[in-house]
């Protein structure tokens, strides 16, 4: 693979992931217009996982499908970073996660809009309107929930915490994704770090939320080096292609 | 623990620039932003619409049934009002 | 109210009724519409909502990314139709809450055929080609419901649920012309889901309480085996063409009536579901009661939101 391909599969590895976990919720929604909109959510991650793979496919050359990519990679040729990955806990726990990457992605796509690779720049053109909204909703609920009860404060800032040695992987790069940034093709997401931060502060101060000081990060998604919870995410994912193999559904 | 129900919200929406808002349904939301919100996940799920309006429907005040004489039916009789009353020539086809 | 008051109102909701204009929430009703009407929204409304757990179990499993987008989508649109039912029925002034909490009290009930479990990918298909094929031949029907927000609900309903059937019968299809075993798994799927697919539309006319006023007030607009019969005469040549077999020996064309004749129903299995005792039942009200307590506080805590927002906006 070559580094714009590695790229695309990253990206499309970070939105499969999260796009399976969100799905998890559909009918365990709070009340049934937040399940509809985290479907809609889920909807979203997952059109996007397959722009990325496919396009990933393509530039690899090898014939290899979106759903080649999906389902028949083991844990280790994941690149997914690890948050995107993580159970969804309680309603806190997700809606922590989602904000957190959706303060990123919001800039980060934007961004991405201007790469010299137009089919990545176009792929960011139709996510990045995406992310603003998920954006606003996820901002949203971090403020509810963190300025409602005790009870939700205490679940909106245990979810803060849970995900927060996670962070310091959206800022990382492996060296593929450098030098496709040298190139215009990849974004430098180190650049992207003190608006985040200045975004994430304020929205946790409104919301009577804490940032952790602790700084331990946890990290290797992008090396294929996961959590756990992966490989079980994987053997559902890939239930019925590994007991079906090469078959057509 | 509450029991109190996440307020009622009429939902309108415009499908195309040039139509009114048409009423499409209700939903639960906490606030008229975030009625907004779930009303452009539940209602334009096929891009229905370009533009919502979302009302309090307590705050939806209707005429009732008992008026329905005393509102409408007085309409009805001034018939002067409809285009139809009028009677043209055949030789005028259009007016 | 004077009796002749109450005459009055009784003669102008029968014109009505007659006259196929359609009843709105503020109109008078008799009671027994009034119950009526609301018993039968809000249980096509749990049956929407609760419908979603057969199709959702298999989300995360979905065999292809496109299945899988599809599935979700489904299962979504699902969720809005059981709030757009919710929406209509609350029109009556009965809330949402109230409804479900009637469901989770066991006194409303919701379609008995989402008690039986989805066990392989071909139920999928199986499901959205057969229940969703039986509920649209119902609610296409119901588009003409005398109850004003019910008709508006089923119209938008329809215009929804066009790809769903579509998109079930297409993976029978691709199952019938795959390997052997998915042609098993397909086949097996049909077994399971034909009867309680014809289950759907209920007891014989003859047999259902419900029935007969219910069509004097407009409000059903077809009978239920009249309904059955479609079903069936629209589903049979669409098994035929992809090469599956229905699961009922009694079944064959009756070129007099030009309509297919079937086997009976098992009526004691049907009553059983009905009455709790499917295969899913106590599953699928665990589910929904759970994902009711789970939310409890995220609700909880988006009122008390708002109301410190509101001591804010007071005291500024």
């Amino acid at each position: 693979m070559n580094d714009t391909s590695k790229f695309a599969l990253a990206l499309g590895d970070d939105a499969l992931t999260m796009g399976q976990r969100l799905s998890e919720w559909i009918s365990h929604g709070p009340f049934l217009e937040e399940d509809i909109a985290l479907a809609n959510v889920a909807l979203d991650f997952m059109g996007r996982a397959r722009m990325f793979l496919s396009y990933a496919g393509e530039l690899e050359g090898e014939g290899r499908s979106e759903d080649d990519l999906a389902f028949l990679r083991d844990t280790r040729e994941f690149t997914n970073l690890l948050m995107f990955e993580l159970p969804i806990g309680d309603f806190g726990q997700t809606i922590a996660r989602q904000y957190l990457v959706d303060a990123f992605e919001a800039p980060y796509f934007e961004a991405l809009c201007n790469s010299k690779d137009e089919t990545i720049a176009a792929i960011a053109a139709k996510v990045v309107k995406e992310c603003r909204y998920h954006l606003r909703r996820s901002r949203d609920w971090v403020i509810r929930l963190g300025d409602g009860t005790e009870e939700s404060h205490q679940r909106m800032q245990d979810g803060i915490y849970e995900m927060w040695p996670y962070v310091a992987e959206l800022f990382e790069m492996p060296e593929y994704e450098t030098r496709l940034a040298e190139q215009g093709i990849a974004v430098d997401r180190d650049v992207l770090r003190a608006g985040w931060e200045k975004e994430v502060m304020a929205t946790l101060a409104e919301a009577t939320l804490s940032a952790p000081q602790d700084g331990h990060a946890i990290r290797g998604g992008r090396e294929g080096v996961h959590t756990e919870h992966l490989g079980f995410l994987l053997s559902d994912l890939q239930f019925m292609q590994r007991a079906y193999p090469g078959l057509e559904w | 623990m509450s029991n109190r129900e996440l307020p009622l919200f009429e939902v309108f929406v415009r499908s195309k620039r040039g139509l009114d808002h048409r009423h499409v349904g209700s939903l639960h939301a906490e606030d008229h932003e975030q009625a907004l919100e779930y009303a452009r996940d539940v209602y334009l799920r096929r891009s229905e619409g370009v533009s919502i309006w979302v009302v309090k429907s307590e705050d939806v005040v209707a005429s009732q049934e008992d008026d329905v004489e005393t509102f409408y039916e007085p309409m009805e009789e001034k018939t002067y009002r409809h285009a139809m009353e009028y009677e043209l020539p055949p030789e005028i086809k259009n007016m | 109210m004077s009796e002749s008051n109450q005459e009055h109102l009784q003669a102008t909701f029968d014109a009505r009724v007659a006259a196929e204009s359609r009843i709105e929430p503020r109109d008078w009703m008799p009671d027994d519409f009034r119950k009526s009407v609301l018993r039968q929204m809000s249980q096509h409304a749990h049956s929407e909502v609760i419908g979603m757990q057969p199709e959702g179990n298999w989300i995360t499993r979905a065999p292809t990314l496109h299945r899988k987008t599809i599935l979700m989508a489904k299962v979504q649109d699902e969720a809005g139709h059981g709030l757009y039912l919710y929406s209509a029925a609350e029109t009556l002034g009965t809330s949402r809450d109230d409804m479900i909490a009637a469901l989770h009290a066991g006194k409303a009930k919701y379609a008995s055929i989402f008690n039986y479990p989805s066990l392989t990918w071909a139920d999928i298909g199986a499901i959205g080609w057969l229940v969703d094929g039986a509920a649209i031949v119902n609610q296409v029907s119901l588009q003409r419901t005398s109850y004003g927000p019910y008709a508006r609900a089923m119209v938008r309903i329809c215009k929804e649920e066009s790809f769903h059937q579509r998109q079930g019968y297409q993976i029978m299809m691709v199952l019938a012309r795959g390997s052997e075993e998915q042609k098993a798994m397909a086949q097996d799927a049909l077994n399971r889901w034909w009867w309680p697919s014809l289950m759907m539309f209920g007891p014989h006319d003859a047999e259902s309480a419900h029935s007969a006023k219910s069509m004097q007030w407009k409000l059903k607009r077809e009978s239920n085996d009249t309904l059955r019969q479609r079903f069936v005469d629209q589903t049979i040549p669409q098994a035929e063409l992809i090469g599956l077999t229905v699961p009922d020996p009694d079944l064959k064309w009756n070129e007099e009536r030009g309509a297919y004749d079937f086997g009976e129903i098992d009526w004691e299995e049907f009553m059983q579901v009905i009455s709790g005792n499917g295969p899913c039942n106590k599953q699928r009200l665990d589910h929904h009661i759970a994902a009711k307590e789970n939310g409890q506080w995220v609700r909880d805590a988006m009122a008390a939101y708002e109301e410190k927002r509101r001591a804010r906006r007071e005291a500024a």
